[in-house]
């Protein structure tokens, strides 16, 4: 017994590292998630020491609008600072949003969900009137009126203020799995055994909708970056600092981007920036099926 | 008997992601005309497999590597069914072979109605047959099911199972095939329904004389409605015989584990005793006889397990075979 | 005294499509079960077989009568009586692979139950006690078992773990809810020999729920039998005495339709069954009277006006008035 229990006991600590160590494993194995993969992980590079290693450039009027060199790899905007230090150092805010607006848009979502497909009847009625009445509003006026309401200073509140309309479209999806879930044998037999609603919760109903939320997770990210953008090429949003949105926006009312071709470049690198990382959220999406799921894998 | 469907070395194999598995490994055996059949087979025999290889519908990933399945059509020709194109075999599915597949209560569209039912399948086969004609003859299938003729008008969702099933029955029947392949037609049903079920079959076949093939894992009933009956196991047909023969006396020490493993009303419980083990990993087979590992004569060291002697069929008697070459030990039991 | 007694249960559930009516799956159903004991619940689909053994469990709050636990009765157990309770009365269900986290590996599954009921401190403790009852159930080596996710295991091993799972919590009372019907047919035999040495070694009580007449009889074959049509009790007997001499006409027709495999008995199935019509009737229209009457050979005009009550005959109860 004690020989064998020492077995099982070195099975289950590897069995800790094993289950992370599997998910990457599959995501490598998987082309399209392997390039979507690495696409995000340099942005994420990108974000992290990009702040730390380079230095705000200074303004130098004497070099403005210079096209690619060797100096300076993407030119310089109307205010002689390079492009690409502008974009590297922007990565970190944008990341920053959109982890925020996937964060908060998620919670709500899960917390709304969840409480409304476990404890149905009046509450959940209640609950789906209000996401109803939030879907049907169009989310980028109402999410336009509240930028302008709402000091957005921080990451932080402008992550906030993008999921306010964003979460109840994933709120009824986890709703209907959570329904789906609940009158499920194995969650019956967690009854049965004496498992408390808080247990069921976390430990049976949660494994089963984490892919869908972490896949979803990734979704709201590459939307909540346009529409951060969006809302700043709008001018609403008195951002400071380096973010994406800030480059388009100036290099469209500042420096007639779509005008002349000098400018063109700064235009074009927060552009071509977002559009890879919505390349890389959505081929890294593709794998997590398969990684989150113990079913797809063996 | 003059034999109606011949399966020669049918083999079916699947494409996994670990390697090539073999559910149906070199099956041969022969239908005869008028004939009920009862393949009897566990979860992993590659029973269903089987069915749907007749009918050449096996699903992706799986490939009939192999085989030929000859078909002697009433006037007199002799068709090899794999060697058609699926366009040319759909000529004979549901005209000269029908079947009814396990679960077949998913099968029925829920949006239509049973009399929907009839004519859409009567019309894919013949787009200029009567909708009249259509109906007047599922009336009488209907009758022959013992279903009323109201039940016509109902959509699937207001039937019971047992009468789904006897639905879908009626749905194969209704352009007078020769043969009818059964999968595991009264699995999910009650005992009731079931004896209704295996009763209506019956009394089909006496009229009409049609063939049947009944695939089941449930040995008692199919001692009440077979003639001759074939067992496989892992993939191969370890015996095949008349049903009177192989019941009374197998030759085979699955069949044989087989009978006594399955508790009746009547029998000595006592003497009940399950087959030890699990059915063989077919992408890991043993290099002995796909049995041994449950067999009570292997493990009592009797037999050696020899593969390549479990490679061919042996003869008991006339039209009875067994795979075991200890087979005469096995009757002794 | 008894583990559980249901006295006058009546379980009626919400007609959506009607909202007048109410469809009463389970009426006026008493039972008493006696520790050790093994009661076959049989009947066909609808017969209510499967929301009684929900009730028993806890699962379904009865809308009438009550259920009594060690003589107490459930809805007013509290603390550690109804801990007592809860972990007293488990279930295994039909299905294994639906009963089974597919997200979580086994001994995830299995090991919650015990941490959460601290009958293990923790998780070392819990691997032994499981170690311990999945040699029981015959899965050896266990640590092969407990490290594979559900759909890694084939329906028999799982069959084993839900037993194994039930057992694990030392329950006084389980119900089996077609236990083997998903199960190879060559493998049954062992699942239900499993179960009844648990049976005797624990003197666990067990209410095993099948429509599969053979399997109740060889799991029950030293208890008693209960026959259930449209909710009610037709019939209750010791099991070899209700075999040899069944006395409800529906018992009676559910025993001829039993097939036989042995060709030697097999002239009996080969006649009618005795009953006037094949389909069980809808469960929100109940027959008035005798609620098997419209298929009864033996119907009469008294069957169709009034409920014939249970009563004792020869050690067994009845409900016909033509016995």
């Amino acid at each position: 017994m004690e020989l064998q229990r020492n077995n099982s006991e070195i099975i289950y600590k590897k069995r800790r590292f094993e289950g992370l160590k599997e998910f990457f494993k599959v995501i490598w194995a998987n082309k399209q998630s392997r390039i979507g993969f690495i696409i995000l992980l340099v942005f994420l590079i990108m974000a992290i020491f990009g702040p730390i290693l380079l230095t705000q450039p200074k303004s130098n009027y004497a070099y403005r609008l210079k096209p690619p060199s060797m100096k300076h790899w993407l030119g310089t905007d109307f205010a002689g600072k390079d492009t690409l230090v502008q974009f590297i150092l922007g990565s970190r805010d944008v990341l920053l949003v959109a982890f925020f607006a996937g964060v908060f848009t998620v919670t709500f979502a899960c917390t709304i969900g969840i409480l409304s497909g476990l404890l149905g009847g009046r509450a959940d009625a209640l609950l789906m009137l209000l996401a109803n009445v939030v879907l049907t509003m169009p989310s980028f006026p109402v999410t336009m009126i509240l930028s302008m309401v709402i000091k957005v200073q921080d990451q932080l509140t402008f992550g906030l203020v993008l999921s306010l309309w964003s979460w109840p479209g994933l709120a009824k999806q986890i709703r209907s799995q959570v329904i789906t879930l609940k009158y499920k044998d194995f969650i019956e037999a967690s009854r049965i055994l004496g498992i408390n609603k808080f247990n069921i919760i976390t430990k049976d109903i949660l494994p089963n909708i984490i892919s869908y939320v972490f896949i979803n997770f990734i979704g709201i990210m590459k939307r909540s970056i346009i529409a951060s953008v969006g809302l700043m090429v709008l001018g609403l949003v008195p951002f400071k600092g380096n973010h994406w949105g800030m480059m388009i926006q100036i290099s469209l009312s500042q420096t007639g981007a779509l005008l002349g071709s000098s400018t063109a470049i700064y235009f074009l690198t927060p552009v071509i920036g977002i559009l890879l990382f919505q390349l890389g959220c959505l081929l890294f999406a593709t794998g997590l099926d398969e990684a989150l799921n113990p079913r797809l894998r063996s | 008997m003059k034999p109606i469907i011949e399966v020669k070395n049918l083999s079916i194999d699947f494409k996994v992601k670990n390697g090539i598995l073999r559910a149906c490994d070199k099956i041969s055996i022969t239908i005869n005309d008028g004939e009920i059949l009862g393949i009897i087979g566990e979860s992993g025999s590659g029973k269903s497999t089987f069915a749907s290889g007749i009918l050449n519908l096996v699903a992706n990933p799986g490939v009939i590597s192999e085989g030929q399945i000859i078909y002697h059509t009433k006037d007199g020709e002799s068709v090899d069914l794999l060697s058609l194109s699926q366009r040319e075999y759909s000529k004979y599915r549901w005209t000269h072979l029908a079947s009814v597949f396990q679960a077949a209560q998913n099968a029925l569209n829920p949006v239509l109605t049973i009399k929907d039912h009839f004519l859409e399948t009567a019309w894919a086969h013949d787009s200029k047959i009567k909708r009249e004609e259509v109906i007047s003859k599922a009336k009488k299938i209907m009758k022959q099911v013992r279903l009323e003729e109201r039940v016509l008008d109902y959509y699937p969702h207001q039937l019971s199972g047992g009468m789904k099933q006897r639905a879908i029955i009626a749905l194969s029947l209704l352009l007078d095939p020769e043969i009818l392949i059964l999968d595991e037609p009264t699995t999910a049903l009650d005992v009731i329904t079931q004896w209704y079920i295996i009763d209506i079959l019956r009394k089909i076949h006496n009229e009409s004389g049609i063939t049947m093939i009944f695939l089941t894992h449930d040995v008692s009933i199919i001692g009440s409605i077979v003639d001759r009956i074939g067992v496989m196991y892992a993939g191969q047909v370890v015996e095949c015989g008349d049903v009177e023969d192989v019941f009374k006396n197998p030759s085979h020490p699955y069949t044989y584990g087989l009978m006594h493993a399955v508790p009746s009303l009547h029998d000595d419980i006592s003497k009940r005793k399950a087959i030890s083990g699990y059915p063989p990993d077919l992408l890991n087979l043993p290099d002995r006889c796909r049995f041994s590992e449950r067999c009570m004569f292997y493990i009592s060291g009797r037999c050696q397990g020899d593969k390549e002697r479990t490679d061919k069929l042996y003869p008991v008697k006339e039209g009875w075979y067994s795979r075991c070459y200890l087979w005469r030990e096995v009757l002794k039991l | 005294m008894n583990v559980m007694e249901i006295k006058n249960i009546g379980m009626s559930f919400e007609n959506r499509v009607n909202k007048m009516e109410k469809i009463r799956a389970v009426v006026d159903f008493n039972l008493s079960i006696g520790e050790g004991e093994i009661i076959a619940v049989v009947g066909e689909s609808g017969c209510g077989k499967t929301t009684l053994g929900k009730v028993i469990v806890g699962i379904y709050e009865p809308t009438e009568g009550e259920v009594l636990y060690k003589g107490k009765n459930v809805k007013e157990l509290k603390g550690r009586e109804y801990k007592d309770y809860r972990l007293g009365v488990q279930m295994v269900h039909q299905d294994s692979y639906a009963a089974l986290n597919p997200n979580r590996t086994i001994f995830q599954s299995l090991s919650l139950p015990l941490l959460q009921n601290r009958i293990a401190k923790n998780k070392s403790q819990a691997l032994d006690i499981l170690n311990g009852f999945f040699n029981e159930v015959g899965l050896n080596p266990p640590e092969q078992f407990l490290e594979k996710y559900p759909h890694q295991l084939s329906g028999g091993q799982r069959q084993r773990i839900l037993l194994a799972r039930a057992l694990s919590v030392k329950p006084r009372l389980i119900v089996a809810d077609e236990p083997v019907s998903m199960v190879d047919v060559s493998l049954r035999i062992a699942l239900l020999d499993l179960m009844s040495r648990m049976n005797k070694k624990h003197n666990i009580s067990f209410v095993y729920i099948t429509h599969d007449l053979g399997t109740a009889r060889y799991i029950a074959n030293s208890g008693r039998i209960v026959v259930m049509y449209l909710g009610r009790m037709a019939e209750c007997n010791q099991i070899q005495k209700a075999i040899e001499n069944p006395r409800h006409p529906y018992f009676k027709a559910l025993l001829a339709a039993v097939p036989e495999a042995d060709p030697d008995h097999r002239r009996d199935y080969s006649a009618e069954l005795p009953l006037r019509s094949l389909d069980m009737p809808d469960i929100v229209n109940q027959p008035t009277g005798c609620k098997f009457h419209p298929r009864c050979p033996l119907c009469s005009e008294i069957c169709e006006r009034e409920e014939p009550k249970l009563r004792t005959i020869d050690g067994g109860l009845v409900a016909c008035h033509h016995v």
